[in-house]
């Protein structure tokens, strides 16, 4: 006989939610546990930008703008060739178009652009929300770091060659 | 003079039950019907688990315009909410509340006829909604309205019916009397009278499962899709007094009232105890089960809760006689 049975079902099902405690994150007053690699905010070490302008055409929605000019290092020895160094300008990133894709930072060869886990930075006027280069490089100190590799795992490939060409003085 | 005074103070206590426990079952309903789905429901408001939540509401209502369309028949459309509302204030007079620490029965007004008066003045909360819907001037209003009407039409059948099995065991009509003849085994005998009593209150009240009548997927809001503000307000209000009044009555007739132990000294609280029971049931049933279709609401009134009723008050009769 399973006449009925599914009205003792919904109940038993809602008693015993109600039994348990609820999953309910309870955001404002208590921080999210936000998982490793999140994507918060991008971040920008200029130090290491050489305004290659990789990211800027790589990047899908066009909310990346870069601005540089070239600066000429005089020869460090006589006779010999001055060099030239590009120093950025301008570095906007505007999030009203960014779409969190991650192509820019896969893109950059010299890794400049990183990820943070920072995600409030709501803004009154859509203005505010494209982050000039001093703010995306403030965004720097919430990196965290890389995250530990998993007990018993293979160490990385650049750790082993790093390692063979510290072991090879030749 | 003392006559006066005790008018007085029967009514605001009635009153102040009025204000206060359609507000706690209303504020139950929201966090037991949170944790049923796993939410947690509202927490801000007043601080401590959001207990000020329905308070917050009420201040919100307030601030709200009134509006009245104009297709609608002013008169009507106005009045309704009243009609909705003050009813089961009236019908709360009559429902006895149990011995007060010895200084006898707490009720607002014992009356020889309280079974009836209390059924009559729940039928006309009813026809608070049914003005509601035809008073609109709104397509949809009006479907709500004509399905509260099969609603009430369907069920005070079987409603009455079982309060009568219940009046025919005990010998009277007064819910005092009723309460007090009330014995453990009547848990057994007027377990299916119980039952459909339960089911024709929710639907009476068109509480889900039985909110065919609102069904705010096709209908949008039904009868109170016009409705606003402050009006809103008390056919919210309304809905959560209906509860409490069926949860007394359920508790009153079939439940023994404030039979219990101590009950000379803490009835009154055995009784709220039992309300509060009933009432979580009708809460429980909101979660649990989804919407009866329109044609679906009829047939389990006329197929099932009136055979049953029927089935009931034979045996009854036959318990009393034999």
């Amino acid at each position: 006989m399973t006449y009925g049975k599914g009205l003792l079902q919904g109940l038993k099902v809602t008693f015993k939610n109600l039994t348990r405690r609820s999953v309910t994150a309870h955001y404002p007053d208590v921080q999210p546990d936000l998982p490793p690699r999140s994507r918060g905010v991008i971040a920008l070490q200029e130090e290491n930008c050489t305004s290659c302008m990789l990211c800027a055409r790589e990047c899908p929605s066009w909310c990346i703008t870069i601005d540089s000019h070239k600066e000429t290092i005089p020869a460090t020895t006589e006779g010999g060739r001055d060099r030239s160094q590009n120093v950025l300008d301008t570095f906007d990133i505007d999030y009203s178009l960014c779409m969190y894709c991650t192509i820019c930072i896969e893109v950059c060869p010299f890794d400049a652009l990183h990820w943070s886990p920072e995600f409030a930075y709501a803004e009154g006027d859509i203005v505010d929300l494209t982050h000039d280069m001093n703010r995306l490089r403030e965004w720097m100190w919430t990196v965290p770091a890389p995250q530990a590799l998993d007990p018993g795992a293979e160490p990385s490939k650049e750790l082993a060659a790093y390692e063979a060409a510290a072991e090879d003085p030749e | 003079m003392p006559d006066v005074i005790d008018v007085i103070l029967r009514c605001v206590l009635v009153l102040a039950v009025f204000m206060v426990l359609p507000l706690v079952i209303g504020q139950m309903e929201h966090k037991a019907m949170a944790h049923m789905q796993s939410r947690v429901g509202p927490m801000a408001a007043g601080g401590f688990h959001g207990w000020a939540q329905l308070v917050a509401d009420g201040v919100k209502f307030v601030q709200k315009e009134s509006i009245t369309p104009v297709a609608a028949d002013r008169r009507v459309f106005e009045l309704a909410p009243a009609v909705a509302l003050a009813p089961y204030l009236v019908a709360l007079l009559a429902i006895p509340l149990g011995p007060f620490f010895g200084q006898g029965n707490l009720i607002g007004q014992d009356l020889d006829l309280g079974l009836f008066f209390v059924l009559a003045a729940m039928s006309v909360g009813v026809l608070g909604t049914l003005m509601g819907g035809l008073g609109s001037g709104n397509k949809y209003s009006y479907i709500g309205g004509m399905r509260v009407a099969a609603q009430l039409m369907s069920y005070e059948l079987p409603m009455v019916l079982a309060a009568a099995s219940v009046a025919m065991a005990a010998g009277t009509l007064s819910l005092v009397g009723i309460a007090q003849e009330w014995e453990p085994w009547w848990l057994i005998t007027q377990l299916p009278g119980l039952i459909v009593f339960f089911i024709a209150g929710l639907a009476e009240l068109q509480r889900p499962p039985f909110d065919a009548p609102l069904a705010d997927a096709e209908l949008v809001m039904g009868p109170l899709t016009e409705y606003g503000g402050m009006r809103f307000a008390m056919f919210l209000l309304a809905e959560y007094a209906g509860i409490l009044v069926l949860s007394a009555l359920t508790t009153v007739l079939f439940l023994g009232g404030w039979a219990g132990p101590f009950s000379d000294h803490i009835g009154w609280l055995w009784t709220l105890v039992k309300v509060m029971a009933v009432a979580f049931l009708v809460i429980w049933a909101r979660v649990a089960y989804p919407r009866l279709r329109e044609d679906q609401v009829n047939a389990l009134a006329w197929k099932v809760l009136v055979p049953v009723a029927l089935a009931q008050i034979t045996l009854t009769t036959v318990l009393v006689v034999a």
